[in-house]
């Protein structure tokens, strides 16, 4: 303890003041929010629920921030408007499976196609985004990618405005996927426990294409050292264009699922969600891909839980207007106490 | 250094293909432009501009642009020397190429209904597009690829001038669009001259230039161009510098008059672009002296604004009732304690984290605003309204103009105190650090109170800012205090050269003015500004008017 005392500076002890104070917030919260009881466990079940859908949204916005970022030590900014697109690339496919009629009649087949439109919208876009604002700062040392990947973001969302308009644009049914199922006595939306499991399977196909296969490999060995790669006769470039490519379809895949549970999408929406996604990649420890999908799940469920829990106890009007405080909150603590996330790469120590 | 992870000596190259395949497809490029800028609506948006009266539409200018572009690039790209026939021919081309996209797009209009995913393919479009010819016609599908070949030819031949008839060529032409474009300030300057009566219904009229006006214009600019070229090479550079000397001067004299010869509207749009200057100066310390990437930095402006609307409004929600002059200085002590809180916990965070974490801080701050829970005391959606003028000696400043001067003077005296922290101890501790963080620490400067100072201060200038676009607007709302000024500003920052205190007024300029006064363009603005930064970052990273010790070490590089 003098040992600290001595070694620190008042800025740790600012920090230290703000790490106490937050974590006596949330404690005075959560004593208020469960003796208040305004909510059944019923209730909270379903916001689990709830949360578990929208943070296997996130994790799957999350796996393309930590990819991008293993290979390149760069945030791509742009990667929440990625998936706004292949939120609307899905939109179309599945407007154009709905005129043929098969949308509500095989839901189970066309699901799977409308995520492929999504994917391929997504991996696209990416692929433009890393010719534009990536490949060509690759060897400079500069802020360069990071304003550029900004203002690709800003082309993306009033490109997308001009093109589909603002109003918000509604996916077309899913036939029995729009019902409801009871679960345990539980009254559970059908598309909630579509998304989650769509998600898990999408992530464990991710999963086994890096670990296992021969591309995974390169790309592992380019986020480790990538001039090494380079000389054991790895391609370097295509690698990274793959990556970019794999993150943007997990992109599309994340925006077709959001529209899937919101049913409603707008041209504006990849903002918050991107950042929601970034934070989600930083709770679980930047570069890591298992680490993307236990941060999108806690931040889900820290978003969903939290109004609820930790709000109710202060007794403020409408807790659920500052849901994105808790996201947005948890995405600055971890980014100033805890850059390395909570199954951190070593290497984010050294940057952040 | 935080950057050191990124680089490494590895680059992609870039694969050359044949003169023709590379040809192909810029002329793929330019038709795809083309295709985008029509579908997104700007075509039958810039259509209405007239620049040259019943002649060329902004729109029109646009496409020519896309395609003489193509052939320019297409005539320079073509390996070796360039040689005549080569370049015309590559040049026609690119044009053809786009022309030819164009009117595959006509074709799909045509036969199939896109308006239901794309809202603007409209019938609008299609008759724009068909250049008057009848709608479907041969005629209208074939001219567009005929126009496009001999505009890229313009292109390639362009390329192949000695460079002195290309820059007279580009000065005329910009003279005739800046005229063209900003018509409406023209006139209400000519209208303004005293003993000068009617000359504007003879140059401009209703919509643009007239035809004669216009190609006197364009043949006076090319001479001037190649007139001042003759003059430059005669004489040595110190002369020169003392000519750019010379423009900076008539700047600041334009500036100051500004509102006086024109109006009102103008006089609002330069209240404008002076109240980003007092912003841009602010974030101008934190990200171009000490390189803190900022995206919370609307926060400080909302700061100083709320503090003026809490002291200054004759609303119920109001504090006290003084006036503007004691509220000024509070908005900029508290918005500057505000910068101290909100740098004190990001002290460690560096680089693309930091730009995350103020972003994240900022989005809190709004969302707390806008919130039921703070509205008994904020206002909350409804914003706080009936926010007094303010007065100097019993005089209220209401007039947009008298406004622009309050900001201008508040950005002077802004100016000032940058300039001179730039130069002092302080500055160079910002550049230092900004330049490698640990080696500066290790020299002796504490990073801990330079980059709290960088906040501080950074945020002192956006909350005097805020406090007086809280007076010229007269109300605040949640909604004004997006994200989207945070870019702005940084937009700005980056489009007039990070560090340079003239490039915060040529970005401003730029891109808060030029929108503003191009009604047309008031859709599109944000798109332009995304085009911009990329554009930016690819061709002169340093920026229109860059800082001084920028250029000095490209010149040494």
């Amino acid at each position: 303890m003098s040992e600290w005392l001595r070694r620190s500076t008042w800025v740790d002890h600012v920090l230290l003041a703000i790490r106490i104070s937050v974590a006596a917030l949330v404690l005075v919260g959560l004593a208020g929010g469960l003796t208040a009881g305004t909510y059944s466990a019923a209730d909270f079940v379903s916001f689990t629920m709830f949360g578990l859908t929208i943070g296997s949204v996130y994790a799957l916005i999350a796996l393309g921030y930590t990819m991008v970022y293993g290979i390149l030590r760069m945030i791509n900014f742009a990667h929440g408007d990625v998936m706004m697109i292949g939120s609307f690339a899905g939109l179309f496919a599945a407007g154009a499976l709905n005129d043929v009629g098969l949308l509500s009649a095989l839901p189970l087949l066309a699901l799977p196609l409308v995520l492929c439109a999504g994917m391929a919208g997504g991996a696209a876009m990416s692929l433009i985004i890393e010719r534009i604002a990536y490949r060509p700062f690759l060897h400079v040392r500069s802020l360069a990618p990071l304003i550029c990947a900004i203002g690709m973001s800003f082309v993306l969302q009033y490109a997308a405005r001009g093109l589909f308009g603002t109003r918000n644009r509604a996916y077309p049914g899913f036939g029995w996927m729009e019902g409801t199922v009871s679960l345990f006595g539980l009254i559970v939306p059908i598309p909630q426990i579509v998304a989650f499991v769509a998600a898990l399977i999408v992530l464990a196909g991710l999963l086994a294409l890096v670990k296992l296969s021969p591309l995974g490999k390169a790309m592992r060995a380019v986020a480790e050292d990538r001039d090494a790669a380079a000389l054991v006769g790895i391609n370097v470039g295509a690698v990274i264009v793959a990556t970019f490519a794999i993150g943007g379809a997990m992109a599309g895949v994340a925006g077709v699922l959001y529209a899937l549970v919101f049913k409603q999408i707008t041209v504006f929406m990849g903002f918050a969600l991107g950042i929601k996604g970034f934070a989600a990649a930083i709770l679980g420890g930047i570069g890591n891909l298992g680490g993307a999908l236990l941060g999108g799940l806690v931040l889900g469920l820290a978003e969903a839980l939290g109004p609820a829990l930790i709000l109710e106890g202060f007794g403020l009007p409408a807790p659920y207007q500052l849901k994105d405080v808790i996201g947005y909150g948890m995405l600055v603590m971890i980014l100033i106490f805890r850059p390395q996330g909570l199954l951190g790469e070593r290497l984010a120590s050294k940057r952040a | 250094m935080s950057f050191n992870a990124v680089t490494s000596s590895f680059k992609v190259a870039r694969r050359r293909k044949s003169p023709l395949a590379e040809t192909l497809q810029i002329g793929a490029l330019a038709g795809l432009a083309a295709i985008g800028f029509a579908l997104i609506g700007a075509y039958v948006a810039m259509d209405k501009r007239h620049v040259v009266e019943d002649t060329l539409t902004l729109s029109q200018i646009a496409y020519a642009l896309m395609a003489i572009a193509a052939g320019f690039v297409a005539g320079r790209d073509t390996q070796g020397r360039p040689s005549g026939s080569r370049i015309v021919l590559h040049g026609a081309l690119t044009g053809l190429v786009a022309g030819l996209c164009v009117s595959a797009l006509m074709l799909l209009m045509a036969s199939v209904s896109l308006r239901s995913t794309l809202v603007a393919a409209s019938p609008m479009l299609t008759k724009a597009l068909s250049l008057g010819a009848p709608i479907g016609s041969l005629q209208a599908l074939a001219q567009v690829p005929i126009l496009g070949a001999l505009l890229g030819m313009i292109g390639g031949v362009f390329a192949a001038m000695p460079s002195r008839y290309r820059r007279a060529l580009t000065c005329g032409f910009a003279i005739v669009l800046i005229a063209g474009l900003f018509r409406d300030v023209f006139v209400s300057v000519l209208d303004n001259v005293p003993d000068f009566n009617g000359p504007e219904a003879e140059v401009f009229g209703s919509g643009g230039l007239n035809r004669v006006p216009a190609l006197v214009l364009l043949v006076a600019g090319g001479i001037f161009a190649l007139l001042r070229d003759r003059w430059n090479a005669g004489h040595n550079p110190a002369r020169r510098a003392r000519s750019s000397k010379a423009g900076l001067v008539l700047l600041l004299v334009g500036v100051l008059i500004l509102p006086l010869v024109t109006n009102d509207f103008v006089a609002q749009v330069a209240m404008l672009v002076a109240l980003y200057m007092l912003m841009g100066m602010g974030l101008n310390i934190e990200l171009g002296l000490a390189g803190l990437v900022d995206l919370g930095f609307v926060a400080f402006f909302a700061v100083g604004a709320y503090t003026v609307a809490l002291m200054c409004s004759s609303g119920p929600l109001a504090l006290v009732d003084v006036s503007f002059w004691v509220a000024l200085p509070v908005a900029v002590v508290l918005a500057a304690g505000a910068g101290m809180l909100f740098g004190l916990p990001v002290l460690r965070v560096r680089g693309d984290y930091l730009a995350m974490a103020t972003l994240g801080l900022g989005e809190i701050i709004r969302v707390l605003v806008l919130s039921d829970a703070l509205a008994p005391y904020l206002g909350g959606s409804q914003g706080i309204i009936e926010i007094d003028h303010p007065r100097i000696f019993g005089v209220s400043l209401q007039s947009p103009a008298a406004l622009y001067y309050l900001a201008l003077a508040l950005a002077g005296v802004v100016a000032f105190i940058s300039w001179r922290l730039q130069h002092a101890r302080i500055g160079r501790a910002w550049l230092a650090m900004r330049e490698d963080e640990d080696v500066a620490q290790a020299l002796g400067i504490d990073p801990v109170a330079s980059k709290l100072l960088a906040y501080t201060i950074g945020a002192a200038f956006a909350g005097a800012a805020g406090a007086v676009f809280a007076a010229l607007v007269g109300s605040v709302y949640p909604h004004s205090f997006q994200l989207l000024v945070s870019i702005n500003v940084l937009a700005i920052l980056v489009i007039g050269g990070l560090g340079s205190l003239p490039g915060v007024l040529v970005g401003a300029i730029v891109l808060i003015g030029l929108p503003e006064l191009l009604r047309e363009f008031g859709e599109f603005r944000y798109l332009f500004y995304g085009i911009a930064l990329v554009a930016m970052m690819h061709m002169r990273a340093e920026g229109l008017w860059p800082a001084t010790t920028r250029t000095k070490e490209n010149a040494r590089a």
